[in-house]
């Protein structure tokens, strides 16, 4: 995956994310996706391009467990969020998902440099500054639901969880 | 060595004993959506293909965000939740029935159960000794299907409390004020577990709006030990026979322990936008408040409505101050109502609105203008919680806001009780 890195702070909530006041709109996925991180920077859905990053601070996704916030970054076509920190619920969330998250020190990506992530390998190449960085596998049980493209495809094709490798 | 209350509950749940970071497969025993998850887990559960619910009875669909529904996508969505839970035989919670976090500790959840819902607050259930916790729609939908969920067994901090509550100081005094000192993420992936004195001694009310602002601080869970004071809140709910205790090993292991002394608390206030922005009382400042909202699954309950009464009974609010009172179930209300409650709020010149989440998820219900302030009983004071970015919420205690509702600016409960 590659692609341009979008900068946000420290503690992006999912209501910065997915609007409470935009309630009306969780079954309609695609719509709502329009208004992605809208409350942190109001041009940020227009601006951006398929397989974009989304490049937080710490704490990233605190707040309400709503699954639309990962749903929504996925559906306006990043390719992954990376972050210094994730809040515990918003990182499972995007695991089931189907979204990479990325845990990693951000503090040297700056807005609009190019990224480009190797999950597999746990690699993450900022082409901009010429750098490189290491970040940590999931455990296997997350793993294995990312691979199968999310939980609920995961369930479907394996009827359970699967803990160990 | 020992086990701490969750590695306790977990260990039962999987049939094996656990210990913190072991990644397990476990089984619950109350699962939950709301109005705002609940449609996208039900999508969801059918998408994988399931064809039942592993159990009905405790697997529980609440109508509470947008009750009643302001909205006709909304009211749609009330539909399919509705279809979906008469289908499967699952409960559904109906509009002005109270508050999804309220409603289970009220009528489900148990002392050791493993409850699991589609809302983040799930963590209150820990207030009566069950491992309770947030997730998203998919994990609740698989929960629901599977009567089954993997999690990582957390690490534990305690949190031990001594000395004594002062006068006009409450228990969300206590949680905004171990908020501040943890941060917004300082107990991520950690479970809460409270102890000492203060705590041991603390009814069911104030524990519930502990063990709700837990995640707060990022926290998995917050957990208390159950109790007598447990088993008086069962049976005042006719559910003494769901008692039974629960208290972590002498020996437990904990990754850290937080002392704290509840004489020097203060009365604490939770400036805009973050949990963990907390000031003592007497560094607020002159904050003119241009709406006080007594409500939330955090300080919506009757003990709350109670004290809030009793403050302001005889007054009137200041003439700026609009006053949303919304009760957190409906065995709430009719209780305020019994006892007075309810006149003195609206003699006092309070508007009650319709049990539910009301004003706190900002979709309807006490939605704020632009450059305005508002002092919540909630547990959020994010930018855009109250359904308008260019608000500032500040969050306090029920007794700040009561003293709040009658000056028109932030002011100390203590001058008043
Ligand atoms: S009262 Fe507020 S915090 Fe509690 S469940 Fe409802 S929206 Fe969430």
């Amino acid at each position: 995956m590659k692609g341009k890195a979008w900068k946000f702070g420290d503690n992006i909530s999912t209501d910065l994310i997915c609007p409470g006041r935009l309630f009306h709109l969780r079954s309609n996925l695609p719509e709502l996706a329009k208004h992605v991180l809208e409350d942190a920077d109001p041009d940020f859905a227009s601006k951006m391009n398929r397989g974009d990053f989304v490049v937080g601070g710490r704490n990233f996704g605190l707040g309400s467990s709503r699954e639309h916030a990962p749903t929504i970054i996925r559906l306006a076509g990043a390719s992954a969020v990376v972050a210094s920190s994730f809040a515990r619920i918003f990182f499972r969330n995007c695991i089931n998902v189907g979204l990479p998250a990325i845990e990693l020190d951000t503090s040297g990506i700056e807005q609009g440099d190019e990224l480009e992530a190797d999950p597999e390998a746990g690699v993450l190449k900022n082409l901009t500054k010429g750098t490189r960085m290491n970040f940590a596998p999931l455990p296997s049980v997350m793993r294995k639901i990312l691979d199968d493209g999310g939980l609920a495809e995961h369930i479907k094709k394996r009827g359970d969880f699967e803990l160990a490798d | 060595m020992g086990q701490t209350l969750s590695e306790k509950i977990l260990s039962d749940k999987c049939d094996g004993p656990v210990k913190a970071d072991d990644f397990i497969i476990a089984r619950t025993d109350v699962s939950l959506a709301q109005d705002g998850t609940g449609p996208l887990a039900v999508r969801q559960f059918e998408s994988v293909g399931f064809t039942s619910v592993a159990n009905p009875e405790e697997t529980l669909f609440f109508l509470d965000h947008a009750a009643p529904s302001p909205r006709r996508e909304l009211s749609n969505d009330h539909i399919r939740l509705r279809d979906f839970a008469e289908k499967y035989g699952c409960r559904l919670v109906d509009i002005g029935e109270g508050i999804c976090h309220q409603v289970a500790v009220e009528d489900h959840v148990k002392p050791g159960d493993l409850e699991v819902g589609a809302d983040s607050h799930s963590c209150m259930g820990g207030a009566l000794g069950a491992f309770a916790t947030g997730m998203g729609s998919t994990d609740v939908a698989v929960a629901m299907g599977l009567g089954r969920t993997w999690l990582r067994v957390p690490r534990t901090f305690k949190i031990e409390v001594t000395g004594e509550i002062p006068r006009g100081v409450q228990s969300k005094d206590l949680i905004l004020c171990l908020i501040g000192m943890l941060g917004a993420d300082g107990a991520t992936y950690r479970a809460l577990e409270f102890h000492g004195p203060v705590v041991e001694t603390m009814p069911v009310s104030d524990r519930l709006t502990m063990a709700n602002m837990s995640v707060e601080a990022g926290a998995k869970t917050g957990i208390f030990a159950s109790d007598e004071f447990t088993r008086q809140y069962l049976a005042a709910h006719d559910r003494e026979r769901d008692f039974k205790e629960i208290r972590p090993d002498p020996d437990a292991e904990y990754e850290r322990v937080i002392h704290i002394n509840a004489s020097e608390l203060v009365p604490t206030v939770s400036f805009p936008h973050t949990v963990d922005n907390t000031r003592p009382i007497d560094q607020v400042g002159d904050i003119p408040i241009q709406q006080v909202f007594i409500g939330s699954c955090t300080n919506g309950r009757l003990e709350d409505l109670r004290l809030a009464a009793k403050m302001v009974s005889g007054r009137k609010r200041a003439r700026r101050t609009r006053v949303i009172v919304t009760p957190a179930s409906q065995r709430v209300l009719r209780n305020a109502l019994d006892d007075g409650t309810i006149k003195a709020l609206v003699d006092f010149g309070a508007t009650v609105t319709t049990p539910g989440c009301g004003a706190c998820v900002g979709v309807h219900g006490g939605v704020l203008g632009d450059g305005e302030a508002c002092l919540a009983t909630t547990n959020r004071n994010f930018k855009g919680r109250m359904g308008n970015p260019e608000a500032f919420i500040y969050l306090a205690s029920p007794a700040t806001a009561a003293a709040t509702a009658i000056t028109g600016k932030i002011t100390d409960p203590r001058e008043l009780v």
